[in-house]
Order: C-alpha cells, then structure tokens, then sequence
C-alpha cells in the first residue's frame, strides 16, 4: 500500500505541491488529471526519487517504509517504476545493455539469478513484439532519434520488462497516435493484477476509455481539488478544468 | 615546433646529478664502442646540460609542471633480477601466443621474449643486442626523427639511452599478429629511471601492429623516459597502439616520432590511466604525398593524477588526411592538459584535419586545459578542431537510477559510453576491445 499525506513540497523556494493526500491499495489503478503546471511531474518525479525538491511537510509510506529516504535505485528495485513524460536520451548506451543492466540489478534485489544473454534476448523479443516495436530499436542507443510516439513505446517496454509493484505513467498517451495508444494501453492492461498498484497521469480522458481506472481525481494548483470514480473523468473532458480555478492550457 | 628553449648560462640546476651520472656511466652503456653513438650521446649529454628539465616559462610546458622532479633523484635503474611477474599484460585471448618483447626496468628480458609468428624477415629485438648485431641498420634510423634540440626530454633520453624494442618489417611484408612490447617497472627501493629508445621500420607496402604495455608493479616514484622512432615508408600501415597502466607515484614521458611515406599509414592511440603524472608527446609527419596519420586516444585520471596529451601533426606533402578523437574521464583533483598542434606547410593542398578534445569532468575540483593551434600555410586546405569540457549528465543519471541501476553502475555506463567514441577510433578489433576492457576495470576500481 501506498500512503501519501500531506506532502508539500518546494523547488527554488516556490511551493508546487501543497498538501498531497493519497492512498493507493494493491490492485487498484487511480488516475490523476489536471491542468498543466498543477504540479502532476512534479508528484510523479518525488516518487521516483529525483533530487531538486525540498520536502517541507508530509510522508510517503510505501508498504510500511518510508519511500522519501530511499535512493531512486532502492526504490525500482522496491518495485517504484516511473515512465516518464520526457524519457531522456543516452547517447552511447544500447537500448538491450540499458534494459539488462536494469533487469539484472533487479533481480539480484530480489534474490533472483540473473539473466545470460541469450535469455535475457528472448524475453525482450517477446515483449517488443507485444508492443509492436522493431528489434532495430533495441539495438539504438536509449531514446536516442526516437520519435516521441516511440519514446513511449520505449518505456512501455521497459515496463513490461521490470515487471514493476508501483506504476507511474506521467502523460503516457501524450505523442501517441490512437493505435500506439491502443497498445501501450494493452500492454499496461496485461501488468494488471491484484499485487499491482498503477498511478495514471493523463491530461485526455481518452487513455481512460483504454485503461479504466478505480479513482479518478483531480490535481490543481498542488492540492487534489476533487477525487471520484471514472465517471468524473467523462465530466472533466465535457467541462475542462475550469471549474478549479486553473487557467485552461493545453 | 617552434618553441626556443635558451640556454641560461650555466648548467641547470635540475640537470647536474644526470650530467654527473653519465659523465660517471656513459663508459658502460650499450654501444659504448661506437663512436657514432658516443657522439650522439654527447649532443644529448650537451643540450640536457644546457636547458636542463622543461620549466613552465616555456610555452609548450605551460600546463604540466615538472617542479616535483626536482625534490627527487633518480638513479640510472640497475638490472634487477625477474621476480614476482606471474602475468604480464596482453590483448591476446587467455593462452595465446604471439611475438613480444619484455622489457623489466628498461632491460630486456630474453626469457619472458617471444619471436614465435613472425614472417620471414622481420626482425624483432632489443636495441641493445642490435647495437652489437646489426649497429649499421641501427645507425640509420637512430637519432633521425627525435632530435635533441627543442625536446629537453629526448636530449636526455638520447644521453642514457639503453635498450628498448627495434622492429623491421622489410619491403612487402604484413604482419598479421599484433606485435606486442611490454615494459615494466618493478618496484626499486630508490627513485630509478630508465630511458628506452623504440625503433620500428616499416619498409614499402609493409603492414604491422604494435601494442605497447606500460605496467608498474610497484609503488615507488620511478621516472619513465621514453621515445620513439616510427619509420612509414611509401605504402606502408603502422597501427601503434599503447597502454599506459603504471604506479600511481610514477612519472612517464614518452615522445614518439613518425614520419609516413606517401600513400602511407600511421595510427597512434594511447589509453593512460596511471602514472602521477604523465606526458605523451606524438609528432606524425606527413612526409609524402596522399598519406594519412590517425592520432587519438582516451585518459581517465583520478586522485591527483596529471596526464598531458601533446600531438603535433605536420602536412608537409599534398592531399593528406590527418584525424585526432582524445577524449578524457577526470575525477578528484586530477588534471589533464591537451595540446593539439597542425601545421600545413606551404604545398600541402588539399591536407584534410580534424582534432577534437572532449573532456568530462566527473568533480568541482578536476581540471582540464585544452589548446589547440592551427597554422595553416597553403590555400587550398580543410582543418578543423574543437574542444568541449562536460559533466556528466544528471538526467540520463536518474533516468537509469530510477530503472534499478546502482548509481556507481550507471556513472560507469554513461562515462564508458563518453569514452568508446574515442576507443572506436582503434581499428585493430582485438585490442580495440581489450582497451575497451581496462576502460571498464578503471570505473569499476572506484
Ligand atoms: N525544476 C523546477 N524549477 C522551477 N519550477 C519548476 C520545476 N519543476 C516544475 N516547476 C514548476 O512547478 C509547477 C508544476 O510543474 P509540473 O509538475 O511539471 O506540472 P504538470 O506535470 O502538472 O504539468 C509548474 O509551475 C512548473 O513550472
Ligand atoms: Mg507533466
């Protein structure tokens, strides 16, 4: 179970995130929309541990240890995984070493022996295949000359490679064509599971429709201003975000 | 280069105890009944006892200074016994064999030597035993392309000169194994020095690879001087390939001279992680016309390491093509310094150049000093260079933090990804990825 409460949190001094309340149970997807500069990443980026934010107040619990102290590593071995909304580019790294090096430091987290070469290949084939990537991007180095589209596909794939407890996926649909959108959707409908918990940053009602969420709530201005079922994501799309208080962007 | 070193009267203070010692020892040194050599020596003795050890003040040792040689006094290294050397540094696969010569403390090891492979007519062996053997062929090539005059270092070298490898390759050869050098330093129990003279000839359309070991086994302050005569002659592809892994406490210089015949071939790549502090000097001339001379390499210093890189590229014929990739890791307070000089000479039209310097640095304290010098004399000529400093990059960092990738495990991802662009410049894939390797041992000994 995941346990955030009341976190506020600053960067150069300037609060974005004012009072976080939130409780994922195992199983349960929860979707979080809002308008741009609500503050959606930047939750997103304190899960995953990246350093640049001044924590002021609060707690994140994170099946009873307290995720704000552990190292990002910690965290994705842990079972915290974030696709990010701007997958970043490393020039000189293989797609295949970036995602082997990973699985493997996992699975010596857990306990498990590592995966040879040749096994690690045939698992990684299988889930390419599934999400309708070419092997050719595998051998690229990570994100770099992707398209955005393909970026997203990349972190579907490391998704479904990590096998992650805690799902982060920070406008994953942004960049995606309908189809894209359909199987990367597929491929995060499949990770479900009663163990996993999924976290669901979307800007569109549309990844919804795909991925139908447990909770839907809505980020404004650092606070959640409103949480309900999935029927509220169908009232946000007719009324916008008007209604609280933020200026309608995007 | 154009550098001036002035004589300041008397004899430099830092030259005295080697002017004494070879005053005291020239008698003893190899080839000491030739008179050639001995003459040769003198004009080493001569101009060492003149400008002594390079200071800061002159232009081309701006950045690296010698200061802390002074405080030292290093004795001529005396022949020590083999000992303790179980493994010694290859980029063969386990048990492979193939020619090489040792070298422990500047001397020639016979036993620990091979000529095994090697095609008919090529000769591989210590300078020394050349001197006696063949001092004509010797007398040729020695001393030709490493003069004395502006190179405080090569004047010393060519006083103390003692051994080293000679390699001839005649007319028409290739030969096909990397032929492997390997010199080591054992620990002493006094500062010792040791000046090795390397000579390789490559006679018209002949082909060969070199790989060079520099190891230290000890931790003492031992000084390394060496230099080398490269001959390219028409048509032929010398690929010279060194690693440079000595003691931390260690001073290394090296100056390695080539001169490439036309259509010829010259590839240097030197991978330095050791030594206290260390300078590589390499000057690839372009002696003849559509020749090329690929010059790279790659550094990673830590701790209070300090490694200088200076090359010097001279087109003195038409249509050559130079290319220089160097890239560097420096970490704590190390600190590297890079010198890239072309020259074009008046006639060389058509002369293709590119040098670049691309540093990371890995803390606030680690510095680089990065100059390159263009003087371009023809017309008709493409040349360019570039340096960049960098950091690593914090993003691509928690992106591989935040998949599970200990944070050492992915500094050492990202600083081997920066560093295989100039690694790839090696064409020989064995000791391209055997450089690869020590590469990788040097992140993970953090
Ligand atoms: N590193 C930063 N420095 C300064 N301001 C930032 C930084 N990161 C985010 N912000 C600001 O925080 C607010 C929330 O940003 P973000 O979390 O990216 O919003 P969202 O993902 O909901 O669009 C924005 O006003 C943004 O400008
Ligand atoms: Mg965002």
């Amino acid at each position: 179970m995941i346990e955030i409460k009341n976190l506020h949190a600053t960067v150069d001094g300037k609060e974005i995130l004012r009072g976080i309340d939130l409780t994922i149970r195992p199983g349960e997807v929860h979707a979080i929309m809002g308008p741009n500069g609500a503050g959606k990443s930047t939750l997103s980026y304190l899960l995953a541990g990246r350093e640049g934010y001044e924590i002021t107040e609060g707690s994140v619990t994170y099946y009873g240890k307290d995720l704000l102290e552990m190292e990002p590593e910690e965290r994705a071995a842990e079972g915290v995984f974030l696709a990010f909304q701007y997958p970043v580019e490393i020039p000189g790294v293989a797609n295949t070493t970036f995602l082997k090096v990973a699985l493997n430091a996992l699975r010596k987290h857990r306990g498990e022996k590592e995966l040879d070469a040749m096994q690690f290949l045939k698992l990684v084939r299988e889930k390419t295949k599934a999400l309708g990537m070419s092997d050719d991007m595998l051998k690229r180095a990570v994100n770099v000359g992707f398209s955005g589209g393909e970026k997203k596909r990349n972190e579907s794939l490391q998704m479904a490679v990590l096998e992650p407890k805690f799902a982060i996926l920070d406008e994953t649909d942004s960049g995606l064509d309908i189809d894209a959108l359909r199987i990367v959707a597929e491929g995060v409908n499949a990770l479900r599971s009663p163990e996993r918990s999924m976290l669901v940053i979307t800007h569109y009602q549309r990844l919804l429709d795909y991925i139908v969420p447990d909770h839907v709530h809505v980020l404004a201005a650092g606070r959640i201003v409103r949480s309900g079922g999935k029927e509220l994501a169908v009232e946000l799309e007719k009324n916008g975000y008007r209604d609280f208080g933020a200026n309608e962007a995007a | 280069m154009t550098t001036t070193f002035s004589a300041r009267g008397a004899a430099p203070e830092t030259a005295r105890p080697y002017i004494e010692q070879f005053d005291r020892l020239q008698g003893e040194l190899p080839g000491a009944g030739l008179a050639w050599l001995a003459e040769l020596r003198r004009q080493g003795r001569d101009r060492f006892a003149e400008i002594g050890f390079p200071t800061v003040r002159n232009e081309t040792w701006k950045y690296t200074n010698l200061r802390a040689l002074d405080k030292l006094s290093f004795e001529p290294a005396s022949p020590t016994p083999r000992a303790g050397i179980d493994t010694l540094p290859t980029v063969r696969p386990a048990g492979a064999q193939g020619p090489r010569l040792v070298f422990i403390d500047g001397r020639f090891h016979a036993e620990l030597s091979s000529t095994a492979g090697l095609p008919e007519g090529v000769e591989l062996l210590s300078l020394a035993d050349a001197l006696r053997t063949k001092p004509d062929f010797v007398a040729e090539h020695l001393g030709r392309l490493a003069q004395p005059d502006d190179l405080p270092l090569v004047a010393l070298n060519t006083a103390f000169l003692t051994d080293g490898p000679l390699l001839h390759v005649p007319q028409g050869v290739a030969v096909e194994q990397p032929v492997e050098i390997v010199h080591v330093t054992l620990a002493g129990d006094r500062p010792s020095a040791v000046h090795p003279r390397t000579l390789i000839v490559a006679g018209t359309g002949a082909r060969v690879t070199v790989v060079e070991h520099h190891v230290g086994f000890g931790t003492g302050a031992d000084l390394a001087n060496h230099v080398a005569e490269v001959f390219v002659a028409d048509e032929a592809t010398v690929r010279h390939y060194k690693v440079q892994r000595e003691g931390t406490e260690s001073f290394h210089f090296s100056h390695a001279a080539a001169t490439v015949g036309t259509n010829g071939h010259y590839d240097n790549f030197i991978l330095t992680t050791g030594a206290r502090l260390s300078r590589n000097e390499v000057r690839s001339t372009l002696a003849g016309t559509d020749s090329s001379t690929h010059v790279s390499g790659a550094y990673m210093v830590r701790g209070g390491q300090h490694c200088d890189t200076s090359t010097f590229i001279d087109h003195a014929q038409p249509n050559g093509t130079s290319r220089e990739v160097y890239k560097g890791a420096i970490d704590d307070t190390a600190r590297a310094v890079f010198q890239g000089k072309i020259l074009v000479r008046p006639g060389a039209q058509k002369t293709d150049g590119y040098q670049i310097n691309r540093a990371l640095l890995l803390s606030d304290n680690a510095e680089i000093d990065s100059k390159p010098e263009l003087e371009i004399y023809a017309d008709d000529v493409k040349c360019s260079h570039g340096a960049t400093i960098g950091e690593l990059d914090e993003d691509a960092l928690f992106y591989m933090r935040a998949r599970g990738i200990e944070k050492d495990q992915a500094r050492s991802l990202l600083i081997g990804a920066f560093l295989a662009e100039a690694i790839e410049e090696i064409a020989d894939e064995t000791v391209r990825e055997a450089f690869q390797e020590i590469a990788s041992g040097w992140m993970a000994s953090r």
